[in-house]
C-alpha cells in the first residue's frame, strides 16, 4: 500500500462540456437533472446516436499569436480556459512561482485527430495534406499541451498523458509527484477531447454506442452516448492562511492486465486504484459521501463497476454517473468528473444519474438516480480506460488554517 | 532548484533494425560493432501469444521488445513494476488506416484497429501479456517525449521509492502523414529505474532540472546514422553512455523539455 500524502490545494478549476461553460452551469444542471444530450449532429452522415455537444465551438477564434494551433479540441481547451477567472489564476501563479516552476500535464485520448481526419478529405493530388494543413505539431498527441502552455505562459515540466478515458485523471498524480519532489511549485492540470469521426464510428465498430441518450446503470442500458469536453485546474502546495478551497487528498493508478477494449470481470485493476488512492488519503471506504463513478452506461463498465461500489461502500454513500448530463467525454471525462466532485465539496450538491429509469437489480443502494444536498467532507472519482488503465482520485474539504 | 534523490538504472535494451538489441548497440557505440546487414525486420516479441505477435501493430511489438529486454536485465518480475511508455507519435500506420477509412467509408472502420489506435496501446499489451496489475502509464511530448517520458519515469521511482520501467518507441511515417512527420523508422530504448542500488546496477543516475541545457548530441558513428530516424534518437547520448561505463568526470547529458528547461543527466557506471 502507498504512503499517506500531504494534501494540494485546487487553488482554481473549471469545465466546460455540453452543459455549458464554467462552474455555474455545471452546477445548475446537476442540481436541475438537467442533461446536455442531442440527437448526434455531428459530421456529414450522422451515426443514429445521442452525443454531448459543446455549442459554438465552431465560432470561437484562437488568440492571434496562437492562430496556427487552430482545430476543434483547441478551441474547445481555449473556449474552456476563460471561464472561472482560470486565466488569471494562472498568471498569479506564474507571478508568484516563476513560469518555469509551473509544470503542465494534460490528458487526451484523441487530441487534435479530428483536424488530421479533416486533412485526409482535402489531400492533393499527390496525396498529401493542403498547405494550411501542413502544421506538423498539431496532428500530434502533444498538440492541446503545446497550444496551452504557450497561451498560459508557462514553462515548467509539461507532458500529455494519454490513456484513453483515464487520462485526465491520471493527470493528477503526475503533478502530486512533480510537486512532491520540489520540480515544480505549482500544476495545471486537466484535459480536452472533443467529438470527431475515430470515437465515434470506432465505438460505433465495437457497438458500445446508444441509439438512445445513455442510460448509466439501467437494467436496460444500451451503450454508451459521446461527449466532448474540456477541464483545468490549478494545484499548489498547501499554505497557511490561504484562500479554503477543495483538495487533492489521494490518487491511486493500476492496470487490469485482462482485455484491451474489456474490463477485469472482477474489477481488480478498479479496487486496486481505489485501495491506493484510499491509502495516500489515509481514509477508509465508509468515509466516502460521494461518488463520481465512471459509469458509462456499457454493460460491462457498469456490472463491474456496480459490484465494487456495491461491496465497498456502505448504504449511506451516494453514488451516480454524470455520463447522461455531458456523455462520455473520454480523456477529458477524468478532469470534468473531478470537477464535479470538487462542486459536490464545495456546494454540498451530490448529482443524480440522469435518463436512468430502473437500476439493475445487482448494484447497490448507494446509487442514486435523484440529486441530493448534503456536507460532502470527502468525494471520490472513478475513470477506466481501454488497455485496462484504472485511476481513481480522492478530493476533500479545506481545513480552515 | 531542488535536486531529487540519485536513482539506479537496470537493464538498459535498444532495438532498431541496424542494431536489434542492447549486445549489438553497446558494441556498436563501443566502436567495436557494426550495423546489421541487412536490417532486421521488425522485432518479434515473445510475451505475446505466437498469433497475437503477428496480427500486433508494429509500435506494439517494438515496444514490448525492448520493455521485456529491460524487465530481463533487471532481473525483475514484469507484474510488480510500474511503467511509463513514451512515444511523439503513437502508431502512425493504424492513424493512416483510421483517417483514410473515415474519409472513404467510415462504417467500415475496423475494432480491433479502434482499440489499437489508443495511445495506450503498447503498454496495454504489455500489461496483459505481463499480468501486470501495477500502475501504467502512455506520454507524450512532440518532440521532447523520450525526455518528458524519462522525467515522468523518475519522478514516480523517487516519489513511490519503486522501480519504473521506462519504455520509450516511434515508428515511421505513412501514406499522407508524410506531409507533417518526418519519422523515419523503428527505434525503441528502454531500461528500469530503481530507487536503490542493486547487483544488476549498471548505473547511478543524479537528476535535476536545469535551465540551460542545450541538447547533447550522439558521438559515436553507429549513433550518428540514427540521429534523425524518430524522436527517440534523443536517447542515444544516454544510451551511448551506458554502453561506455560511464565516469563521474564525463560531462552531463542534456535533454531539451522545452525550449526553458532540460533534464540533466550525470552517471557514474556501477563498480
Amino acid at each position: 500500500m502507498p504512503s499517506r500524502i500531504s494534501p494540494l490545494h485546487i487553488s482554481a478549476y473549471t469545465a466546460t462540456s455540453a452543459v455549458g461553460v464554467g462552474k455555474e452551469a455545471h452546477a445548475d444542471a446537476l442540481a436541475h437533472s438537467r442533461s446536455g444530450l442531442r440527437a448526434n449532429d455531428f459530421g456529414d452522415a450522422p451515426l443514429p446516436t445521442w452525443i454531448g455537444r459543446v455549442d459554438g465551438l465552431e465560432d470561437v477564434r484562437l488568440p492571434e499569436s496562437a492562430a496556427s494551433w487552430d482545430c476543434r479540441n483547441n478551441r474547445l481547451a481555449w473556449l474552456g480556459l476563460q471561464a472561472d477567472g482560470f486565466l488569471e489564476a494562472v498568471a498569479a501563479a506564474r507571478k508568484k512561482y516563476g513560469a518555469t516552476r509551473i509544470a503542465l500535464v494534460l490528458g487526451t485520448s484523441t487530441a487534435s485527430i479530428g483536424e488530421t481526419e479533416l486533412a485526409y478529405t482535402q489531400l492533393d493530388a499527390d496525396g498529401n495534406f493542403p498547405p494550411d494543413q501542413r502544421r506538423a505539431a498539431v496532428h500530434t498527441p502533444h498538440s492541446l499541451a503545446m497550444f496551452v502552455q504557450q497561451v498560459l505562459g508557462i514553462d515548467g515540466p509539461s507532458e500529455t498523458i494519454s490513456t484513453a478515458c483515464s487520462s485526465s485523471a491520471k493527470v493528477f498524480a503526475s503533478a502530486e509527484r512533480l510537486i512532491r519532489l520540489g520540480l515544480a511549485d505549482a500544476a495545471v492540470v486537466g484535459g480536452a477531447d472533443t467529438l470527431c469521426g475515430s470515437v465515434l464510428f470506432g465505438f460505433n465498430s465495437l457497438e458500445l454506442v446508444s441509439t438512445e441518450p445513455c442510460r448509466p446503470f439501467d437494467a436496460a442500458r444500451k451503450g454508451i452516448s459521446l461527449g466532448e469536453a474540456a477541464g483545468f485546474a490549478l494545484v499548489e502546495r498547501v499554505q497557511p492562511g490561504a484562500p479554503a478551497t477543495p483538495l487533492l487528498l489521494g490518487y491511486g493508478e493500476a492496470s487490469d492486465a485482462h482485455h484491451m477494449s474489456t474490463p477485469h470481470p472482477e474489477g481488480l485493476g478498479a479496487e486496486r486504484a481505489l485501495d491506493d488512492a484510499l491509502a495516500r488519503a489515509g481514509l477508509a471506504a465508509d468515509a466516502i459521501d460521494y461518488i463520481n463513478m465512471h459509469g458509462t452506461a456499457s454493460q460491462k463498465n457498469d456490472e463491474v463497476e456496480g459490484a465494487l461500489v456495491a461491496r465497498r461502500f456502505p448504504a449511506h454513500t451516494h453514488a451516480s454517473s454524470t455520463k447522461g448530463f455531458m456523455g462520455h467525454t473520454l480523456g477529458a471525462a477524468g478532469i470534468v468528473e473531478a470537477v464535479v466532485c470538487l462542486l459536490a465539496i464545495e456546494r454540498g450538491l451530490m448529482p443524480g444519474t440522469v435518463n436512468t429509469r430502473t437500476l439493475d437489480e445487482g448494484f447497490g443502494p448507494q446509487l442514486k438516480l435523484e440529486p441530493a444536498t448534503g456536507e460532502v467532507r470527502y468525494a471520490l472519482s472513478n475513470s477506466f480506460g481501454f488497455g485496462g488503465n484504472n485511476c481513481a482520485l480522492v478530493f476533500g474539504k479545506a481545513v480552515n488554517a | 532548484m531542488n535536486t531529487p534523490p540519485t536513482l539506479y538504472i537496470e537493464g538498459p535494451a535498444f532495438w532498431t533494425p541496424t542494431l536489434p538489441g542492447w549486445d549489438a548497440a553497446s558494441a556498436a557505440f563501443r566502436g567495436e560493432g557494426t550495423l546489421a546487414d541487412p536490417p532486421a525486420k521488425r522485432p518479434s516479441p515473445q510475451v505475446l501469444a505466437p498469433a497475437e505477435r503477428r496480427r500486433a501493430p508494429d509500435t506494439v511489438a517494438l515496444a514490448l521488445e525492448v520493455a521485456a529486454a529491460a524487465i530481463a536485465g533487471a532481473d525483475r518480475n514484469a507484474a510488480d513494476v510500474p511503467c511509463v511508455f513514451t512515444s511523439a507519435h503513437g502508431d502512425l500506420s493504424i492513424n493512416d488506416y483510421m483517417c483514410s477509412t473515415l474519409a472513404g467509408d467510415p462504417k467500415m472502420l475496423s475494432p480491433t484497429k479502434f482499440h489499437n489506435s489508443v495511445h495506450n496501446a503498447a503498454v496495454g499489451y504489455w500489461t496483459i501479456g505481463t499480468g501486470c496489475m501495477a500502475a501504467s502509464n502512455a506520454v507524450s511530448a512532440y518532440g521532447h517525449s523520450f525526455a518528458a517520458g524519462l522525467l515522468e519515469a523518475a519522478v514516480q521511482c523517487a516519489a513511490d521509492q519503486t522501480p519504473v520501467l521506462l519504455v520509450g518507441y516511434d515508428a515511421p511515417t505513412v501514406g499522407a502523414l508524410a506531409s507533417v512527420t518526418d519519422s523515419r523508422g523503428l527505434l525503441a530504448v528502454a531500461l528500469v529505474i530503481a530507487p536503490e542500488r542493486t547487483a544488476r546496477t549498471v548505473a547511478s543516475l543524479d537528476w535535476s532540472l536545469v535551465g540551460d541545457g542545450a541538447a547533447t548530441g550522439p558521438h559515436s558513428a553507429a549513433a550518428a546514422t540514427l540521429k534523425d530516424i524518430n524522436p527517440m534518437a534523443d536517447a542515444l547520448p544516454l544510451f551511448e553512455a551506458l554502453a561506455q561505463a560511464p565516469g563521474s568526470a564525463d560531462a552531463p547529458i542534456d535533454l531539451p523539455l522545452s525550449a526553458a528547461l532540460a533534464l540533466r543527466l550525470r552517471l557514474q557506471a556501477a563498480g
